[in-house]
């Protein structure tokens, strides 16, 4: 092993810790509600491309129908939740993140 | 020059090219942490890249493309299935094992529980994913040169085989994950290079008007405006309420089945923090994502100037449509020479691309056999590092001579649902066991071991029991019926399955760690302990 055999006891003390409960509520308050968001949001482009046909094959421009733009929209909302949580990450996790990260290295 | 001697050339540089990467990784390998995590020492951008180069398989390239050409926009269902899962690796995943893991999937697993039954459960499905796919992409290597080389016999295409095997071992067995990571650095540029090309001169054909496009394809398919739409080749109405079933079920496979799957597990190992890992995925989103989009104008391209007649001709399957689109296009634009050269490129980079996914392929299940297995359970961690990676080189060529074996066995069968079923067991078996590791306290070894064996076995026995393997013209069987299974994805039964096993195996056993799950809580967090890349 390339790392140190920690303590149990400070990874204990830390877990009761305010600053790390705070963290794992940042953390899952934005992941969790996050991933069954698009989960749902994804499911239901997959039933509305089974069942609601007529609805995904109206025509839009041209072209380019519901379907389509429902499909591109996919894409979107991938790429903006990427890009959001990379925002998140960086404001909100990291800092406190790398805070405790200092004090537990610092106890050892 | 034909077109068969071009590709071959080009085929040869880059063949050329990352034998000489493979000879400057080995020179670099010398440690444990470099031959299954390069060192940990790749970039963020690096590594986002070889995320996309692992990923984008030629299933996913001539494969959706086909589809998208024949079938019109159910192709286009896959690619958002095959994106979306990035979010699930992204959110939930990648960082948190970046921290808490050190070269396999199943040191998260390991962390808190008795490693050797955990670590059997979790080599046994990570071989068993790699070696599905790795046997779907080797059948498709023989089918696809053999397509695009002009080569019919059965002789030449395994001989195809048995190269593109040979080519494969070497980079892993000498490279290890840096050689094979700077392959697929290459691949994924060469690739997007290659469809961003072939996109941009269809557009250009039909003066960047996509609603131009769309029709054309649409009138040429002889299917109208139902090309456009969903239905054509999945949950059609003919197939009844289970083919809808089955289109939610395929859905729910590939959703949830990426952050399984231990090839693209290990690439997280493959960068010096957590944060290089999320910063990573987005990459790898952000080139996956594009890849897709052009994806969709090359098979809606190749619908519309090629025809769905041309292409079932070459191949029923539709694989050999961008190809021909890049034929096609090519004689519009600048006469046969074009057409030639271009026809040339994307057989190179469809070469490349197998060589690059089948390499990741055998370093993943590699590293579990030396690591999971041997290391750990067999040697009960009395192993030296040397030992280890001398064992890891050993396995990578056993595991590359005998799916040489399968492949060429296997020939001509129709073995693209092993991807499907890839995707199945690593959402079914690997990701409830990741997901409750990682979050859930009271998870232990009980609750893993039968999260992984109930979700692998569940989805196994579905698809032995489906329409896949007997009982329809299609089956691997056809002339046998012992089905009794009526989806050809088993997810939407098999994923529920995992996560019910998981739980069940938890509750009926009393073990529970505190101390440990503290640990892995406040390390996977924070990062603290967590692996540092090494320095040379």
């Amino acid at each position: 092993m390339t790392t140190k055999e920690h303590d149990a006891s400070v990874y204990e003390q830390v877990q009761t810790s305010q600053d790390f409960q705070e963290l794992k509520r940042r953390f899952r308050a934005w992941t969790f509600p996050m991933t069954a968001a698009f989960l749902v949001w994804y499911l239901l482009y997959v039933l509305l491309s089974g069942w609601a046909r007529d609805f995904m094959g109206i025509k839009l421009f041209g072209n380019i129908n519901v379907a389509l733009v429902f499909g591109v929209l996919q894409f979107v909302s991938t790429f903006w939740i990427a890009w959001a949580y990379s925002r998140h990450a960086a404001k909100k996790l990291d800092p406190l993140a790398d805070k405790l990260r200092h004090e537990v290295e610092e106890k050892q | 020059m034909s077109s068969e001697a071009l590709s071959t050339t080009l085929f040869l540089i880059f063949v050329a090219a990352t034998l000489g990467i493979t000879f400057w990784a080995s020179r670099n390998t010398k440690t444990a942490a470099d031959y299954y995590a390069g060192g940990r020492s790749f970039s963020a951008a690096q590594n986002g890249m070889a995320i996309g180069g692992d990923y984008m398989s030629a299933a996913s390239f001539l494969g959706i493309a086909g589809i998208i050409a024949l079938s019109g926009y159910d192709g286009f269902l896959y690619s958002i299935g095959f994106l979306v899962a990035w979010l699930v690796a992204l959110l939930l995943v990648a960082e948190l094992m970046r921290n808490s893991g050190k070269f396999t999937m199943a040191d998260v697993l390991a962390f808190r529980m008795s490693p050797r039954p955990v670590r059997t459960a979790a080599g046994v499905s990570t071989i068993t994913v790699s070696i599905f796919y790795l046997l779907a992409q080797m059948v498709g290597a023989g089918a696809l040169v053999g397509l695009l080389l002009g080569i019919d016999s059965p002789a030449g295409k395994a001989l195809t085989i048995i190269g593109v095997g040979i080519l494969m071992i070497v980079y892993v067995v000498f490279g290890g994950m840096k050689g094979t990571t700077w392959v697929q650095i290459v691949k994924a540029v060469l690739l997007m290079t290659g469809a961003a090309l072939i996109t941009l001169l269809v557009l250009m054909q039909f003066g960047f008007n996509l609603s131009g496009l769309l029709g054309e394809a649409a009138a040429e398919s002889g299917k109208g405006a139902a090309f456009l739409e969903p239905g054509l080749k999945y949950g059609t109405e003919a197939q009844g309420l289970a083919g809808k079933i089955d289109l939610v079920s395929l859905g729910i496979a590939l959703v949830l089945g990426t952050a399984g799957l231990p090839h693209i597990l290990i690439r997280f190992y493959t960068v010096p923090t957590a944060k290089d890992a999320r910063k990573s995925v987005i990459w790898g989103i952000g080139i996956i994502g594009v890849f897709y989009l052009l994806t969709l104008v090359l098979g809606f391209g190749a619908a519309a100037l090629v025809g769905g007649k041309a292409i079932t001709a070459a191949d029923k399957a539709g694989n050999t449509a961008a190809p021909q689109l890049a034929k096609a296009i090519g004689d519009l634009m600048f006469g046969t020479v074009g057409g030639t050269i271009l026809l040339a490129i994307i057989a190179a980079v469809a070469f490349a691309t197998i060589l690059a996914v089948v390499a990741g392929l055998t370093l993943a299940s590699s590293s579990s056999f030396a690591h999971d297995l041997y290391a750990h359970v067999i040697k009960r961690g009395k192993v030296t590092e040397k030992e280890e990676v001398r064992v890891a080189r050993i396995s990578a060529f056993v595991i590359g001579a005998a799916s040489i074996g399968l492949g060429i066995l296997a020939q001509g069968q129709n073995v693209a649902f092993l991807v499907a079923l890839a995707f199945a067991v690593a959402a079914s078996g690997n990701l409830p066991a990741i997901l409750f590791s990682l979050f859930w306290k009271r998870f232990n070894t009980a609750g893993a071991v039968s999260a992984i064996y109930g979700g692998l076995l569940s989805a196994l026995i579905l698809v032995i029991f489906s329409p896949v393997v007997s009982g329809s013209k299609t089956a691997l069987f056809p002339g046998a019926d012992f089905s009794w299974f009526p989806l050809q994805n088993p997810g939407i039964i098999s994923i529920p399955l995992g996560f019910l096993f998981g739980w069940i195996g938890t509750r009926m056993s009393k073990e529970y760690n505190a101390a440990k799950y503290a640990e892995i809580e406040v390390r996977s967090l924070t990062g603290v302990g967590a692996e540092q890349a090494t320095q040379h």
